[in-house]
């Protein structure tokens, strides 16, 4: 039985219209007026159209968990919107057997002025939830949260990773048919992320539907067995979750070591930072997209900041096929560079740092970038800006020609101490 | 669980043209209702230094303004009435149905991340910012009792009026505060005109005089706003003014009852716009 169908669903986007959001009643009657004297002139140019979903169909059996992978802008939040009946298609059609959570973004509703206890009342009623039900679910959501003592303290009081135990307390434990979740495992430290994913298992295997969207590959590898791939708005793969994965990574995250940034892509929230360029560079200074595991990498991250910015970050995540973490690292990593640039002044800058030769082991790597101000602000972050491949000729051992495990691959200076050889006859 | 049956197939399509009101989904979402408008009050409590004694100052202040100036000064006749129960008897339903109005047509705006992260029937915003000032109506009332033994002046057995016209006064904010509410999440004009508005609408409501000044051969255009029906059954029901029920307060009611519908179709209409606009 299926929990899930979609059929040939499509949304459109009149660029126009959504850019003057703050449309004034003074633009309506004027065109209100002119449509009046000329019929059809009100008829947009196509490229004001913008189909942020289109022709997309699928079905999810009872009890599956699916995955839904694509870029930023690929239409996955556009497609849980409209499947969580916040915004309506434009076309096409879902059926939907039962009743739909959403975890688009935990904490929605939350007031900093009320309590921990009063929240979780008054987001499990947004959430869909009967009073009764929250009630009878209260100490275990208490208990997920960990809030423990702060429950009657308003939450405006609470650290950023106790508010988002608390929401995600308050969402997790939501009983839907159909649970819709997105990026939520973005949040809070890595303990917590655990017992989240565990969470979301065990909701699969109670029997529920779970679509499931996420940068983490290893996060969908490990939840899902079936995923689609979304890429400008339409699936471009539909099948086992290790071959989206790689089909995800081979073809939608940008080759040739170098990410550029349109002005249009970068949403509003990232001002007063306007990322430019992140660029993997190799010995020879050549922006490449495959660079020698013998020879250091310099990665550039060049940007704007349009005004000061206090405590400011910029780094790096670098991150295996798999979506595993190999390291990060930041601009201001270094105690004396912290100090120096505690306030940044607006201006136009290049972040560089050089990854060491002998370090990574021959494979694909994806670069992830972020700009941040600790725990005040993340002013951008795109996941897998880039891919780039390193090749391991030259490695230690490469006159084995083997395939070495691990992500790293370094140099260690080893030792060979004869304790006792019998001499040569 | 969630407020609609397990079992239940919901179908997602785009919708077209005028909509039904679906009005059952909005009853089985009542609960956040509730939460909703006690989320209002607690906060605006919490916030506020003076707290739910604002609910008390202001009609009353407006009330000692209006007696110096209109009362004492310009001698404005209140059906011989003490011109400061007079007042206040008119204050309350404006105060309810101005902050009503007020709340309602900045709701979505407001309540803007819910709108575009979860679902709920959109009716519920406007609906629990208008029920928060009932509770404020209520504190005020009291003070009304308290005035009114002071002046000793005995209700009149036509109390239980009171009923009916706070539920018109209702009607209308509710009216009104869907239209504004939807227009305001399209055209954020809307958001400047509400204090004008209300202050326009202030005067066209016989709060500072009374309606039997209006000449009687403008009476039912004057009964057009219904608020001036309102205020009159207030005075009425509670002190015995001459303002009792007639064919005015008839036109008042059907202009109450036309916002009220017709404000209720074009929030439906308006609504899938919501979360791709706000």
């Amino acid at each position: 039985m299926y929990a899930l169908r979609v059929h040939d669903l499509g949304k459109r986007y009149h660029l126009g219209r959504q850019m003057d959001a703050y449309a004034t009643l003074r633009d309506a009657l004027a065109q209100a007026a002119t449509s009046l004297f000329r019929r059809r002139a009100a008829a947009r140019p196509r490229e004001d159209i913008l189909w942020a979903l289109r022709h997309v169909s699928f079905d999810v059996p009872q009890g599956k968990v699916l995955g839904i992978i694509g870029r930023n802008g690929a239409g996955k939040s556009t497609l849980l919107k409209i499947l969580s009946r916040v915004t309506e298609p434009t076309e096409g059609y879902a059926e939907i057997r039962g009743r739909v959570g959403s975890l688009l973004e935990v904490g929605t509703g939350f007031h900093p002025e009320l309590t921990g206890r009063e929240n979780i009342y008054l987001n499990g009623a947004i959430l869909g939830m009967r009073r009764e039900e929250i009630e009878h679910k209260f100490d275990e959501i208490v208990a997920f949260s960990e809030i423990g003592r702060f429950l009657d303290t308003p939450v405006k009081r609470y650290s950023s990773g106790m508010y988002v135990r608390l929401a995600f307390a308050v969402a997790a434990h939501l009983e839907p048919e159909i649970l819709v979740v997105d990026e939520v495992l973005a949040v809070g430290d890595a303990a917590f992320q655990k017992k989240c994913l565990g969470r979301m298992s065990d909701v699969a295997q109670g029997g529920r539907t779970v679509l499931f969207v996420s940068h983490n590959m290893s996060a969908i590898l490990n939840l899902t067995e079936e995923t689609i791939v979304l890429d400008k708005g339409r699936i471009v793969f539909h099948g086992p979750t290790p071959e989206a994965v790689d089909h995800y990574l081979a073809t939608a995250v940008h080759g040739a070591g170098e990410r550029t940034w349109q002005p249009e892509e970068i949403p509003a929230s990232a001002y007063p930072f306007q990322p430019l360029t992140l660029r993997v560079k190799d010995a020879r200074g050549r922006v490449t997209d495959t660079v020698r595991s013998t020879e250091p990498v310099t990665v550039e991250v060049a940007y704007r900041l349009h005004q000061p910015v206090q405590g400011l970050r910029v780094g790096i995540y670098l991150l295996s096929m798999r979506g595993e973490y190999v390291f990060a690292s930041f601009d201001t990593d270094d105690a004396e560079h912290y100090q120096r640039w505690a306030t940044r002044p607006a201006g136009r800058y290049v972040s560089r740092c050089v990854i060491p030769a002998d370090l990574l082991n021959g494979g694909r790597y994806l670069l992830s970038v972020n700009a941040s101000a600790y725990r005040v602000k993340r002013y951008f972050q795109e996941d897998n800006a880039v891919a780039f491949h390193v090749d391991a000729t030259g490695a230690p051992g490469s006159h084995w020609p083997e395939k070495r495990v691990g992500l790293i691959r370094p140099r260690l200076t080893w030792a060979i101490e004869p304790q006792e050889t019998e001499a040569a006859p | 669980m969630s407020p609609s049956p397990a079992d239940e197939i919901i179908i997602i399509r785009p919708s077209r043209g005028w909509l039904d009101l679906n009005l059952r989904e909005v009853w089985r979402y009542r609960e956040l209702v509730y939460f909703l408008t006690w989320r209002d009050i607690k906060v605006r409590y919490k916030q506020t230094f003076l707290g739910a004694a604002w609910a008390i100052l202001q009609p009353f202040l407006t009330m000692v303004v209006f007696t110096l100036f209109f009362g004492r000064l310009a001698h404005i006749p209140s059906d011989n009435v003490p011109y400061p129960i007079f007042s206040y008897a008119a204050l309350l339903p404006w105060q309810l149905f101005s902050k009503a109005l007020n709340d309602a047509g900045r709701s979505l705006v407001a309540n803007r991340n819910m709108l575009t992260k979860v679902y709920f029937p959109r009716l519920v915003i406007p609906l629990a910012s208008l029920l928060g000032g009932v509770v404020d109506f209520g504190i005020a009332f009291l003070v009304l009792l308290a005035m009114m033994a002071y002046y000793g002046i005995a209700p009149t057995a036509r109390v239980w009026a009171l009923v009916p016209f706070l539920l018109l006064a209702l009607i209308t904010a509710l009216g009104v505060g869907l239209w504004l509410s939807a227009l305001n999440v399209l055209y954020r004009d809307v958001g400047y005109t509400l204090p004008f508005l209300t202050q326009a609408w202030m005067f066209i409501t016989p709060i500072a005089y009374s309606s039997t000044l209006v000449p009687p051969k403008w009476r039912l255009l004057y009964a057009l706003n219904p608020m001036a029906g309102v205020v009159n059954g207030f005075r009425w029901a509670l002190l015995g003014t001459p303002t009792g029920p007639d064919a005015s307060l008839a036109v008042s009611t059907a202009v109450a009852f036309l916002l009220l519908v017709s404000g209720l179709y074009f929030f439906r209409r308006m609504e899938r716009q919501f979360a791709d606009r706000v």
